[in-house]
């Protein structure tokens, strides 16, 4: 669908900048970007890049601290120096926006057939009473089950894919010229994700606009987008169709982030390895209770888990969120109640007392998800490293430790240099390692790691899986790798476990289970999520 | 607040600490920084004020009841011949010639009968005068030259009803009730932040009873309950903070819960259990110095609130007992004197709220220097 | 939702008995009797008076007598004002306390509300900083220095109004009274708001509505205010409490006869029913309108749900 026509957005030398406190910050600096009638353009980059900001720029919706400049032509009008009357006769009727965030961007307070009503009684000049038909009408164009009972639904009833299918049916309902999608799906577990590109594709090839879609995601851009537009510090570094961009990559930038995706599979361990770690129906029950006198009820967030792990093997445990793979990961670990037994090095110690797993601890760690939440935030980094050392070696003087710290920091390829600042000082792949380099201090036997890539940019992902590797390889390490990221799985693990409600549904070697998946729901996980790997594989 | 040391020997890069960026953004707030001087200031003034004034905090003028604030010395010029005559008639003195001669009084005096020494005595009783004396006495005892100084004394804050100095004792007050609010302000914090963090580090159901303890308390009338408490059992000082204290702790335990809770399910915390670091390390190296942000805010804010209410009880008559005094004390007398005698309920209202205002400041102040994502 | 209801005001009954019971015995220990007046009272006199009031009966019959006559809201005569049961005297006072608390209430939501909004509007802007240091002001003046300085102005050198009484409630002897209730409420209710309007004028959802060309009126008062009104909500029961505290003063200071004069009068004389009735009713009046909020709470927000 190459178009050629005459341009509905024309973006020329857009600049956005933000007043701080500390000085004026440029977010974009003077990019040029147009979407005709009936394209798909993406607008890519990772965090920080400027790209959401470009948009919001065009939409009038910066922050009061924000100035926009240069030119946003739609039919003739700039956007950014219409009056705010005349501009709310644009926004949401001739073009309209989805945003990253479904769980709060939907008023919490009202119906969501009034939210949906609104504005086209605003625009269409329909009254309430028309509207909230139209509404229905939307919400069966956007598949929401049960409609005539959603349409008096608060958004809090209903799921993160739900809400966002309302925006977007919010976002069709007075027919617009321009679309613009602000990562739709990037807060959605993968196969959601993939319902939502495929009825926004439906959708587009049905109505016709133009659709601006802004991602980090180059899976979903080599799926959904005619042009793309990567952008690296509020600049377009490179523009181009598609497929051009993917076969022949011009700036450096481009190639680093299609070269991103972790590749690569992890040497098998070899047969006499010796059994480090056995599972047997684990399960993990949450008793739910709303009030002092009112009945509990159990919620089994892990029901009857066994597997099994040789030295030096990584298990990668898949799941969307909610399919109890956490959860399992520490019942393992002994860190919340559970049943089932768990046996370490011939040590049962599944039930084990506090007390009694302190010893075991330093040979069991944890890597957490989130690197801004798992960092201590009044510790220095060195503080934060050496605090294993505290408990499992007291006899350790303080230069002691402090070495020890920077022999850590060192491994994790952090300058140790930096060992007295703080977590906030750091970035997020940064802040990563530092994380990682608190479990490498104590020499640990397994580690699980609980999504420890999800939440960085694909660049810093791919360096984290790499240092994980390394790492596994020097120290003979066993790694219970828990993500719902597929492709990082890949890159890492022996054996792959799928997950759902709490129960294994498929379990095997990484590769046949990739290749040759049985059960449907992982099939349609490895559909949804490898998309991207297998056309990379096609055409890079 | 202090800056956390670190032991490293040999620190090749210094971190800046989050305590260290929010003092620096403290600092640059300017309205917080002129409250800190101002209250510093009032504190200084407090501390050693009484101990500088000339006039001991109770010391009554009988001769200078409800005089009005000024900077120039008491007596006044006119008033010091009427004065002079008036004590010479209560002597029983006829005035035969009246002079000024600098800040002294000469006069002429005679009587019908003997004149005793001890008269002088009059004259130095008075507030006005001192170091009166007699000389140059006739043969007969019944004329002589009576000497004596003006005594000058500076009310800056004016009198009272009782004429004693007001400055001395708006800076007593001072003391008084800036002692009351920080010792309540202890008390509740320390009974706030332990019951807080227990509820909020137990959880489950010792968390749900105590909190609902909490909530109960919380619909008592307490304020009742302190007025029964300070005028069943005596206008005690002690008593007075204990009550206000135990009266103000409700909010501080909800603060500290909740925040303790929090932080219980952050994942440094997580990671710190995980790797089996001990309940104490927990507490000492993640909760505490994670809780004390908010912990130091609402003291901030408690201070104010808690003078507030004792100036509240002292204005109905359950403060403390005189000569002593507060704010609250020295402001509801000055309410009863508006009328006429204006500077009684001004300067220590001035007190009072310039110190209220500057410690809402510096709340406000920290609260945005440790929370910055408000900016 | 009714038996949301029913659960509650059953869940108060401990509450209110804990009152009782506390107040109770407090006052009781307490050194100092009703009859201990300065001129002693001769000793037949006392022992009817005592015989009378059953002061000489064992503790624990007095409390189970009293905890009966409250479980029929009775509260016994006054030990003070002897010609009167403290019902006849409620009756007379409660309803002027209510009035003014209510009047000053609705008068600090209004304004306070106004002030609120108009400065998170107007952000780090001169009106906004006008505001808030007028409501810092607000906060930190005690009423017992603002409301001398108001009769001293307006009542005494103006001439405006009465400078105390009730009157019955007329209309020119309220003012000073309620606006005097209602500054430090004003302040609190506009600071609040602000807060949260401009956490709400920042959120997702708002945004959203400005993305969709709602016009200004619709997103800040259909989409910003309500979202924002609920901490407001939540905090009408504080305020409550902190009316009645400040009712003592005003009631006080302008000579009305409402239902916190009374208590103080009753606490310096030692009139045990007095006292005992005053803590029980507020602390009733208390736990009922946080009742009211709550419920007006769960109106508002959807997402609370009573059953």
């Amino acid at each position: 669908m190459t178009s050629t026509n005459a341009p509905v957005l024309d973006i020329q030398n857009l600049t956005v900048d933000f007043d701080t406190p500390t000085g004026t910050i440029a977010a974009v600096r003077g990019v040029d970007m147009h979407v005709g009638a009936g394209e798909t353009v993406a607008i890519v980059g990772e965090s920080g890049s400027g790209k959401s900001q470009a948009m919001m720029a065009a939409m009038g919706l910066l922050a009061a601290n924000g100035r926009a400049g240069g030119r946003v032509t739609y039919d003739g009008a700039d956007l950014l120096n219409l009056p705010l009357a005349k501009l709310n006769t644009l926004r949401g009727r001739k073009i309209t926006m989805i945003f990253q965030e479904p769980m709060t961007s939907l008023d919490p307070l009202y119906t969501i057939g009034r939210q949906l009503a609104e504005p086209m009684v605003v625009h269409g000049g329909l009254s309430w009473k028309a509207a909230k038909t139209r509404a229905l009408e939307l919400l069966k164009l956007v598949n929401i089950p049960d409609p005539d009972r959603k349409i008096k639904a608060y958004p809090y009833e209903m799921s993160g894919g739900q809400r966002q299918r309302v925006m977007i049916a919010m976002a069709l309902a007075n027919d617009p010229d321009v679309l613009i999608a602000d990562e739709p799906t990037t807060a959605l577990d993968v196969t959601t994700q993939a319902q939502i590109l495929q009825l926004l594709a439906d959708l587009q090839k049905r109505l016709g606009m133009a659709v601006m879609f802004i991602t980090h995601d180059l899976g979903i851009v080599r799926r959904i987008a005619d042009r793309v537009y990567v952008m690296k510090s509020g600049d377009v570094v490179e523009s181009g169709e598609t497929d051009r961009i993917f076969t022949s990559p011009e700036h450096p930038y481009t190639r680093m982030l299609l070269d991103a995706e972790p590749t690569g599979a992890k040497p098998p361990v070899p047969a006499a390895s010796p059994p480090l770690l056995e599972a047997q129906k684990v399960g993990v029950a949450f008793s739910v209770d709303a009030g002092l006198f009112k009945p509990r009820h159990e919620l089994k967030a892990v029901d009857g888990v066994s597997f099994a792990l040789r030295r030096g093997q990584t298990l990668g445990i898949v799941g969307e969120s909610g399919s109890g793979k956490s959860t399992l990961g520490r019942a393992v670990l002994n860190l919340l109640p559970a049943t089932g037994r768990v046996v370490y090095n011939g040590d049962v110690i599944s039930g084990k007392s506090r007390a009694h797993m302190q010893a075991l601890r330093r040979h069991l760690q944890l890597v957490f998800q989130d690197p801004f939440g798992s960092l201590s935030p009044r510790l220095t980094v060195g503080q934060i490293v050496s605090e294993g050392l505290l408990v499992h070696e007291p006899q350790l003087s303080a230069a002691d430790r402090d070495a020890r710290a920077c022999q850590a920091l060192e491994e994790v390829a952090l300058d140790p240099a930096m060992r007295n600042r703080y977590p906030h000082e750091f970035s997020g792949g940064q802040r990563q390692r530092i994380a990682i380099a608190r479990t490498m201090v104590l020499k640990p036997d397994l580690v699980v790691l609980d999504e420890p890539t999800s939440a960085l940019d694909r660049t810093i992902q791919k360096q984290i899986v790499e240092l994980l590797r390394d790492l596994q390889a020097a120290h003979e390490l066993t790694y219970l790798f828990i993500s719902h990221d597929l492709a990082v799985v890949r890159a890492l693990a022996d054996t792959v476990m799928v997950m759902k409600q709490g129960k294994v549904i498929e379990a095997g070697p990484t590769d046949v289970i990739f290749q040759s998946p049985r059960d449907d729901y992982t099939r349609e996980l490895i559909g949804a999520a490898m998309l991207t790997q297998s056309q990379m594989m096609a055409t890079g | 607040m202090t800056v956390s040391t670190s032991d490293v020997p040999h620190a090749p890069q210094k971190g800046r600490s989050l305590w260290d960026d929010a003092r620096d953004r403290l600092f640059a707030n300017r309205a917080a920084v002129a409250s800190m001087i101002v209250l510093g200031v009032i504190a200084l003034l407090s501390i050693i004020g009484p101990m500088l004034s000339p006039h001991p905090f109770d010391k009554v003028y009988r001769d200078y009841v409800k005089v009005p604030a000024s900077l120039q010395a008491y007596p006044r010029p006119d008033q010091v011949q009427p004065a002079f005559e008036a004590l010479a008639k209560r002597a029983r003195l006829t005035i035969e010639s009246y002079d000024r001669v600098g800040d002294s009084i000469v006069a002429e005096v005679s009587s019908r009968r003997a004149i005793d020494p001890r008269t002088t005595r009059y004259f130095d009783r008075s507030d006005l005068f001192k170091d009166a004396a007699l000389t140059d006495m006739a043969e007969d005892q019944r004329a002589g030259r009576l000497r004596a100084d003006i005594n000058f004394v500076h009310f800056y804050f004016g009198t009272d009803a009782n004429g004693r100095d007001m400055m001395t004792r708006t800076f007593i007050a001072g003391r008084v009730s800036l002692t009351i609010g920080l010792l309540a302000t202890a008390v509740a914090i320390s009974i706030g932040v332990l019951y807080g963090a227990t509820s909020g580090y137990l959880g489950g159901r010792v968390d749900r009873l105590m909190m609902r303890v909490v909530d109960i308390l919380y619909s008592l009338p307490f304020i009742f309950f302190v007025i029964m408490l300070v005028v069943f059992f005596g206008r005690n000082f002690v008593l007075m903070f204990i009550a206000v204290g135990a009266v103000e702790w409700l909010d501080m335990a909800r603060i500290v819960r909740g925040q303790t809770l929090t932080i219980k399910r952050q994942e440094y915390v997580q990671a710190a259990e995980a790797m089996g670091v001990s309940d104490t390390g927990i507490v000492r190296r993640h909760i505490i110095p994670n809780t004390l942000g908010p912990v130091v805010v609402y003291m901030t804010l408690l201070v104010p609130k808690v003078i507030l209410l004792e100036s509240f009880l002292s204005f109905l008559g359950l403060g403390v007992q005189e000569p002593m005094t507060s704010w609250g004390v020295l402001i509801s007398e000055g309410a009863r004197n508006l009328q006429g005698s204006a500077w009684m309920l001004i300067f220590p209202s001035i007190f009072l709220t310039s110190t209220l205002f500057a410690l809402n400041f510096i709340g406000d102040g920290l609260r945005d220097a440790l929370d910055p994502k408000d900016r | 939702m009714t038996r949301y209801v029913l659960g509650r005001l059953l869940g108060a009954i401990p509450t209110i008995f804990l009152i009782v019971t506390i107040s109770f015995f407090l006052i009781r220990i307490a050194p100092g009797g009703p009859f201990d007046l300065e001129r002693p009272l001769e000793a037949k006199v006392m022992e009817n008076l005592n015989k009378i009031y059953h002061l000489d009966e064992p503790l624990w019959q007095q409390y189970l007598l009293y905890l009966k006559s409250v479980a029929q809201l009775d509260f016994g005569p006054s030990f003070y004002f002897r010609d009167f049961t403290i019902n006849e005297l409620f009756a007379q006072s409660l309803p002027i306390s209510i009035q003014l608390g209510l009047t000053a209430l609705c008068l600090a939501l209004v304004v306070g509300g106004t002030l609120g909004v108009v400065a998170a509007l107007r952000q780090n802007q001169p009106t906004d900083y006008t505001v808030m240091a007028a409501a810092t002001l607000g906060v930190t003046i005690p009423n017992f220095v603002v409301a001398p300085i108001l009769t001293l102005v307006l009542g005494v050198w103006l001439g405006w109004l009465p400078v105390g009484g009730w009157n019955g409630g007329a209309f020119v002897n309220v003012i000073l009274p309620v606006v005097t209730l209602a500054l430090p409420q004003i302040a609190v209710v506009a600071r609040l708001t602000r807060g949260s309007m401009i956490e709400a004028l920042r959120s997702n959802h708002v945004r959203t509505a400005r993305a969709y060309g709602l016009s200004t009126y619709m997103v800040v008062v259909v989409h910003a205010l309500r979202g924002a009104i609920l901490p407001v909500v939540s905090y009408l029961g504080p305020a409550a409490a902190a009316l009645l505290t400040g009712s003592v003063v005003v009631e006080t200071i302008f000579g009305i006869p409402g239902i916190g004069r009374y208590f103080v009068q009753g606490a310096l004389n030692r009139d045990y029913t007095l006292v005992m009735g005053t803590v029980v009713v507020v602390a009733c009046f208390v736990i009922l309108f946080n009742l009211i909020v709550d419920l007006l709470y769960a109106l508002l927000d959807p997402r609370v749900r009573y059953d």
